[in-house]
């Protein structure tokens, strides 16, 4: 049966367990005298005999279609005659790839090895008793668990807290996965970034100025280039970064102000909905934009005043991830000056000062954490952001620090690196990974110091 | 003693205008800031809107078509294989040369067949199918012109100049004549809201994208809101405060703020290399997204949760209930408005997300619409970016279009959180 098939099969079981033993505590009750007599409600019970029911077995499908592939693989290689035993992993995945080729019929077995077409026809074969395999387990798990829940019925029974705890359970298993995801990010890029960092040394990446990811595939190709040095991709990043907050950190901040000090409430609820527009419009957009709009029309105003301008240039990138940051800035801001007690500000203006003069003295100064936080918190989107990079920044890895030239980012290099087909083995793709465990390294550690000064400043005036 | 005096009160009032002025002008940048950011908003759409707004409507070619059975080389209308392989393209480069006498030479021929779409073959294909007495008949038909031509042909008239790129003096001449005889126009462009992507731009439409999108969205929906919905549950109100759950708090906390393109690294070393999840599927987009959207659906659903009054748990408690009957019962039916927003906000999010999906593959050139979540497809925002990478230009309005229809849908789903939100929200 298919896993889908099997999944379908299982729901039906446990609706048919829950209604069983549901009527199963309701039969007790009523030969003692109504269901006050039992521990728990008939609902409990009926959702103890689903739990029993589904539960074990769909536990046991995810595990076994977890590990059945590999097994299967191990058995046909095994099989295979001493000659064609594979020597390293990557001639074990190609054999494996051609048995699975000639199985599903896109590869003629005419022409191939007699053993590997028998070990194909042993792939079907063995596929096809670990499908019965599984079916036959799964559901007599599940029927085994259905008699399980009906025959434990018993007014004494603590369904209720049976039930509750496995609820109980779920719910904190569903938590877990915020730190699942993490550990999964970690685990993924810190294994392939040692790989990488066992073929091209820590200190070259971290200090060489030289990038060009052209690894050759045979030894005697011509135009490979191996050097991974990123100091070009880390300027580049950075100088985009720079020209983005430039943007956004003044307009953001100036919105917020004004929108929490002067606008009055009417202008208020018009603008700042509006302003943000700008951040549920996605990336992909802005990246149009940058390169479609914005960055011709800086290449034409250059040309007017005697400036060459890259049409990939990181000024037209920068731009646009600044507006598309500014009610990022503008929203945290805002949150954090309303956060000023009034007292401050009845003071300071009954003291005489004006109203700027309040904002810059006493309610700027009293906010300073809480913004510098927010543009933490900006700075670490600024570095994440690809589409915007990948649509309008270029791909040569310049080192140079005018705007108006073409620089590369470390997303645009790990979106053109692992876009298209790989293989997983060449230091080309495994860049990536590296990249990538330098990015949330960084964003990491931005964000955690951001969150903590965010969090501190708040505590202060509870 | 009273020049002293006098000369304070000058001097205030000399610093008093000044201070005034910086008052008025420290106003004025926070205006400006307002301003500027409007404008952005303003300059983005009229942008998208007037480069876009043509695509909806695509230039069609009047011909008079003979389904002449010597050129298609189909006897029988009822044999699939004889009107798979009938020279379709034939009749239309027939009724070209029947409409343009004139022209001769090998060149000049070439460049005439180039007026129609190579799709329209198809299109001539399918109606002999659904209506076989059309063999060796002849009828008027609309055809969709080629994409070079679409484009001059919206172009002429406006204020720069007709756009002539690859069309020839000849092509204008033609189109000239066809709009002398009114064989030429513009009409609604269905193609683009039920064909899947395609190389020529006069074909290519966003049905494909817009399946996947959904797919993947669905996905995500059914994973991320009810995972979502239980750790807020587990975290307001079951979490004992210890190491363990700050740990839980910090990782959500750190998640939402990851940028996504690392969780496309994670998809692609853990689901794709790990799992063996196929590639370019909406099932792989699906878990990606769901868990990059998680954090945010976590932390409106705990906002939501704790809207709740303790009043209500109180007096749940009070009349017996246990702590989970306090939650199913009462909290989470009176959070759920809440939820449901957070959740809206959070699938907007997962519609405009296209960075992660690169990694996962879901970039692939795929002319198929998609039918379910393993068929390899793309979503809205992934065919805006390879359209935008195109170098036709007619691909560039395509795009603008494409982005105009995902900003409906964005628009929609933010206005349908808003206006939950307003009608659901209770006042405690």
């Amino acid at each position: 049966m298919q896993t889908a098939n099997i999944l379908i099969v299982l729901l039906t079981l446990s609706a048919v367990a829950y209604y069983m033993a549901r009527g199963r505590s309701v039969a007790m009750a009523q030969s003692l005298g109504g269901i006050r007599h039992l521990h728990s409600l008939p609902f409990f019970y009926g959702m103890r005999a689903a739990i029993w029911c589904s539960l074990p077995s769909i536990a046991l499908l995810f595990l076994w279609l977890m590990f059945d592939e590999p097994i299967i693989s191990a058995l046909l290689i095994g099989e295979l005659p001493e000659s064609l035993q594979p020597t390293s992993a990557a001639e074990h995945n190609l054999l494996l790839n051609s048995i699975e080729n000639i199985a599903s019929g896109a590869l003629s077995a005419e022409t191939v090895d007699p053993a590997l077409v028998a070990a194909a026809e042993s792939l079907t074969g063995l596929r096809e008793i670990g499908r019965s395999l599984l079916t036959a387990a799964v559901l007599s798990t599940a029927v085994l668990g259905m008699g399980w829940g009906w025959v434990k019925v018993s007014p004494k029974l603590r369904a209720r807290q049976q039930v509750e705890r496995v609820f109980r359970g779920i719910l904190l298993s569903c938590a877990c996965v915020a730190i699942f995801t993490t550990l999964g990010i970690l685990l993924s890029v810190l294994f392939e970034s040692l790989r990488f960092f066992q073929a091209v040394p820590l200190s070259e990446f971290l200090f060489s100025t030289e990038w060009s990811p052209q690894m050759a595939i045979r030894s005697d190709q011509v135009g490979s280039s191996g050097s991974f040095g990123a100091i070009p991709l880390f300027v580049g990043t950075l100088l985009i970064s720079f020209i983005a907050m430039f943007v956004a950190v003044p307009v953001g901040l100036m919105s917020a102000i004004y929108l929490a000090e002067y606008a009055t409430p009417r202008v208020r609820g018009l603008a700042k909905p509006a302003l943000e527009v700008l951040a549920g419009i996605p990336t992909v957009v802005y990246g149009f934009f940058a390169a479609l709009t914005v960055a011709p029309f800086l290449r034409q105003t250059g040309e007017s005043i005697g400036l060459e301008v890259s049409s990939e240039s990181a000024l037209a990138a920068g731009l646009v991830m600044g507006v598309m940051i500014i009610p990022f800035i503008s929203s945290l801001a805002d949150d954090v000056i309303n956060a000023v007690p009034q007292s401050l500000r009845d003071g300071s203006l009954g003291l005489g000062a004006t109203r700027s003069e309040t904002i810059k003295q006493v309610i700027f100064p009293a906010a300073l954490p809480g913004i510098v936080g927010g543009v933490l918190l900006a700075v670490s989107r600024a570095i994440g952001e690809t589409m915007i990079v990948v649509m309008a920044a270029g791909l040569a890895a310049n080192l140079t620090a005018n705007p108006l030239e073409t620089v590369t980012t470390v997303t645009v290099q790990i979106v053109t690196l692992l876009v298209g087909d790989q293989e997983f083995d060449s230091p080309k793709t495994l860049a990536a990974f590296a990249l990538g465990l330098m990015l949330f390294v960084v964003t990491l550690v931005l964000n955690f110091i951001a969150l903590n000064v965010v969090k501190k400043y708040r505590e202060q005036y509870d | 003693m009273t020049d002293l005096n006098q000369s304070r009160t000058e001097q205030i009032q000399r610093s008093l205008a000044k201070r005034y002025r910086a008052e008025k002008r420290f106003r004025l940048y926070g205006t400006m800031a307002i301003a500027f950011g409007l404008l952005c908003v303003v300059l983005l759409f009229s942008d998208i809107i007037s480069k876009g707004y043509r695509a909806f409507q695509q230039t069609y070619v009047q011909l008079e078509i003979t389904y002449d059975a010597n050129v298609l080389g189909v006897t029988d209308v009822g044999d699939s294989q004889q009107v798979a392989l009938g020279d379709f393209q034939g009749i239309v480069k027939k009724a070209l040369k029947a409409r343009f006498t004139e022209v001769a030479g090998r060149k000049a021929k070439r460049d005439l067949y180039g007026l129609i779409s190579n799709g329209a073959g198809y299109t001539l294909r399918d109606r002999l199918v659904a209506n076989p007495e059309l063999l060796n008949q002849t009828e008027t038909l609309w055809l969709v012109a080629d994409d070079d031509i679409d484009t001059y042909y919206k172009s002429i008239g406006s204020k720069a100049g007709a756009f002539i790129g690859r069309t020839s003096e000849g092509r204008q001449n033609w189109v000239a004549q066809l709009v002398e005889s009114g064989d030429i126009e513009l009409r609604f462009n269905r193609n683009f809201f039920t064909h899947g992507d395609s190389r020529e731009p006069e074909l290519a439409g966003i049905r494909g994208a817009a399946m996947g999108s959904l797919f993947t969205l669905v996905v995500t929906i059914m994973l991320s809101f009810p995972i979502g919905v239980a750790a807020a549950i587990y975290l307001e109100e079951f979490a004992p405060r210890n190491r363990w759950t700050d740990l839980i708090e910090v990782n959500i906390n750190n998640l939402a703020a990851v940028p996504s393109i690392i969780f496309g690294l994670l998809g692609l070393a853990i689901f794709i290399n790990f799992f063996h999840v196929p590639r370019s599927v909406p099932l792989v987009g699906g878990l990606v997204l769901t868990l990059m959207t998680l954090p945010t659906i976590i932390i409106s659903s705990r906002a939501a949760i704790k809207a709740v009054p303790p009043s209500i748990r109180d007096a749940a408690i009070g009349v017996g209930a246990s702590p989970m009957q306090v939650v199913l019962h009462h909290v989470l039916p009176l959070a759920m408005p809440g939820m449901l927003t957070g959740a809206i906000i959070g699938m907007a999010q997962a519609l405009g997300e296209t960075a992660p999906l690169l990694m996962i593959g879901m970039v692939a050139f795929i002319v198929d619409v998609p039918g379910g979540f393993t068929d390899p497809s793309t979503v809205l925002p992934v065919q805006i970016f390879l359209w935008a990478d195109s170098p036709e230009r007619a691909f560039v309005e395509k795009t603008s279009a494409a982005i105009m229809v995902l900003l409906t849908f964005l628009i929609v789903m933010n206005t349908l959180a808003v206006v939950l939100r307003k009608r659901l929200e209770r006042r405690w």
